[in-house]
C-alpha cells in the first residue's frame, strides 16, 4: 500500500490536501463532477475524524479496477483510541457518542461501499470505494 | 435518468421564455419522477447546470463555476440535514422509551394511602420531570402501628427513579410498620451504600405512629425537617433529628425521637421541593408553609395538601424547579 499516493493528516490544512488528492484521482478515473464532489466530501469526512478523534493519522488512494469497471478506494488510516464495536457504527440509528458515526453513516450514503477495522488502543482503518456508474 | 435530463431541460426552457405559474406547477411535478430514480439534491444541480449551458451557449464561465460550487455544499448540506434528521428521530425514540418507563415507574411506587383509624391522611406529589424522584411508603399492618417514609434522592430523572425503586423494595422487606425508625434508616443506608453508585444520595424521614397512644417516633436521614402543629397551644415545632443521608457512609447511626398528638394536631412531612424558592432569594419559606397550614387547618388532610400545592406553585408562577412532595397526618 506504500506505494499509493498518500496525505499524512496532522493539521486541519492536511484536511484540504486529501481532499484535492482525492479529487484529482477521481477526475482520471472517469467519475463525473458530482460524484467527484462526493468521493472529496466522503474524504474530507474521514480526514476530519482523523484530525478530531486520532490527532494523526494519513489517507491513501488507490484507483480499483473490476472486470469491466472502474473505481476508487480509499483508505483512513489512524493510530488512536479505535472504537468500539465499528460494524455497529454502521447500523442507522444506532446511538453513538461523539458524532462520529453520524459521520460515518454520510460517509457510507456517498459512497458504494464502507470497511471499517478498529481496535481498542491501537487505531482504526477505514476502507471506502466507488465505481463509476 | 437520460430522459429526465431532457425533460428537465425543456421545462427550464420553457419557464426561460415565459416565467408563468404553470411552468412553474410543471417544474415541481417533476420532483416526484426525480424522486422514483433517486437523483439527489446535487445531481439536480448538475442537471440544471447542464440544462442552462445547452441553453445558454454564451453562458459566462463564472456562472457554470458557481454550480460548481454549489455542487459542493449541496452534498455537504445533504449529509448534515441527514445526520439531524437522524438525531431527530432518535430523540423521538428516547421520548417514547422516557414515556414507557414513567408510566412503569407509576406503577411500580403507587402508593395507596392508608385510613387507619383516629387519622386523617392526606398527601401530594408531584415530579417536576416526568420520571418523580420523590416517592411516599405507608405501611399499615392490621396492627396498632402506621409508618410513612418520605425519600428524596438527591439527582432527577432515570437514575434517580432507578434509585427509588430500590429504596421502594428496601422498605417493602421491612414488612412490618413497627420498626424502630432508627433500625429501618440503618437498614436502607446499608442497602443503599452498598449497591448504589457513590454520586446518588437519598433523604428520608421515616415516622412510626403508635395508634393505641398515639405517638409519633420519626428519625431522618439528612431530610427537610417535618412541622408538628400543636392545636392546644397554636404552635408549630421542626421536627428533625440528626442523621446523614442514606448512602454516604456504610454503619451509620440515626437518632430517633417522639412526639405524642392530640384531637386536631397535626404533622406535615414534605421533601425539599417544597421549600426551596431558587428565584426568591430571601423568602422564608417554612414560616409562610406554617402560616399557610395554620389557616387552613380545618380542612381535611387531602385537601390541606392540595391546597398548600396549589399555592405554592403559584407562588412560583406554575414552574416547580423540584419534585414537590407534602403528606398530612392528622389526629382527629
Amino acid at each position: 500500500m506504500r506505494n499509493h499516493p498518500t496525505v499524512k493528516i496532522v493539521t486541519e490544512l492536511d484536511i484540504v490536501a486529501a481532499r484535492q488528492l482525492c479529487r484529482n484521482v477521481a477526475k482520471e478515473v472517469g467519475f463525473g463532477v458530482v460524484d467527484q464532489a462526493r468521493i472529496a466530501t466522503a474524504t474530507s469526512e474521514l480526514a476530519k475524524n482523523i484530525f478530531l478523534y486520532a490527532t494523526t493519522g494519513e489517507i491513501l488512494v488507490e484507483k480499483i479496477e473490476n472486470e469491466d469497471k472502474k473505481g476508487i478506494a480509499i483508505i483512513a488510516i489512524d493510530y488512536g483510541p479505535g472504537i468500539e464495536n465499528p460494524h455497529k457504527l454502521l447500523e442507522e440509528g444506532y446511538p453513538n457518542k461523539c458524532g462520529e458515526s453520524e459521520g460515518l453513516l454520510g460517509v457510507k450514503r456517498l459512497m458504494d461501499s464502507i470497511q471499517i477495522h478498529s481496535e481498542l488502543g491501537k487505531g482504526t482503518v477505514i476502507r471506502i470505494e466507488k465505481w463509476v456508474k | 435518468m437520460k430522459e429526465l435530463k431532457v425533460q428537465y431541460e425543456k421545462v427550464l426552457l420553457q419557464y426561460l421564455l415565459n416565467q408563468n405559474e404553470s411552468n412553474l406547477y410543471i417544474g415541481q411535478n417533476l420532483v416526484r419522477q426525480l424522486m422514483k430514480n433517486n437523483v439527489s439534491p446535487e445531481d439536480l444541480v448538475s442537471i440544471h447546470k447542464q440544462s442552462l449551458e445547452n441553453i445558454l451557449p454564451d453562458l459566462p464561465e463564472t456562472v457554470s463555476i458557481s454550480f460548481d460550487f454549489l455542487i459542493e455544499v449541496m452534498i455537504h448540506f445533504g449529509l448534515k440535514i441527514k445526520e439531524h434528521q437522524s438525531l431527530i428521530m432518535r430523540q423521538e425514540e428516547m421520548r417514547i422509551e422516557m414515556e414507557i418507563a414513567s408510566k412503569i415507574q407509576n406503577l411500580l411506587l403507587e402508593t395507596k394511602i392508608p385510613k387507619p383509624s383516629g387519622l386523617d391522611i392526606g398527601m401530594v406529589s408531584v415530579p417536576v420531570r416526568k420520571m418523580n424522584g420523590d416517592y411516599v411508603h405507608f405501611m399499615h399492618d392490621d396492627g396498632n402501628f402506621f409508618s410513612v417514609a418520605v425519600t428524596d434522592v438527591v439527582g432527577k430523572g432515570v437514575p434517580a427513579a432507578l434509585c427509588m425503586s430500590m429504596v421502594k423494595y428496601g422498605l417493602d422487606t421491612l414488612e412490618y410498620a413497627n420498626n424502630n425508625p432508627s433500625y429501618v434508616l440503618e437498614v436502607l443506608n446499608r442497602i443503599i451504600e452498598k449497591s448504589v453508585d457513590d454520586s446518588m444520595f437519598v433523604s428520608m424521614f421515616y415516622g412510626r405512629y403508635d395508634l393505641e397512644n398515639d405517638i409519633f417516633t420519626f428519625g431522618s436521614a439528612g431530610h427537610e425537617p417535618a412541622f408538628f402543629f400543636n392545636s392546644a397551644e397554636q404552635t408549630f415545632i421542626d421536627l428533625d433529628s440528626k442523621g446523614l443521608l442514606l448512602g454516604v457512609l456504610p454503619e451509620m447511626k440515626y437518632s430517633q425521637n417522639d412526639i405524642h398528638l392530640s384531637e386536631n394536631d397535626f404533622i406535615i412531612l414534605i421533601t425539599d421541593g417544597v421549600t426551596e424558592f431558587k428565584k426568591m432569594a430571601n423568602f422564608n419559606s417554612r414560616s409562610y408553609i406554617k402560616e399557610l397550614a395554620k389557616s387552613i387547618r380545618h380542612l381535611s388532610a387531602q385537601e390541606m395538601c392540595n391546597k398548600i400545592f396549589e399555592d405554592l406553585n403559584n407562588l412560583q408562577d406554575f414552574s416547580l424547579e423540584d419534585d414537590f412532595t407534602v403528606v398530612i397526618i392528622k389526629k382527629y
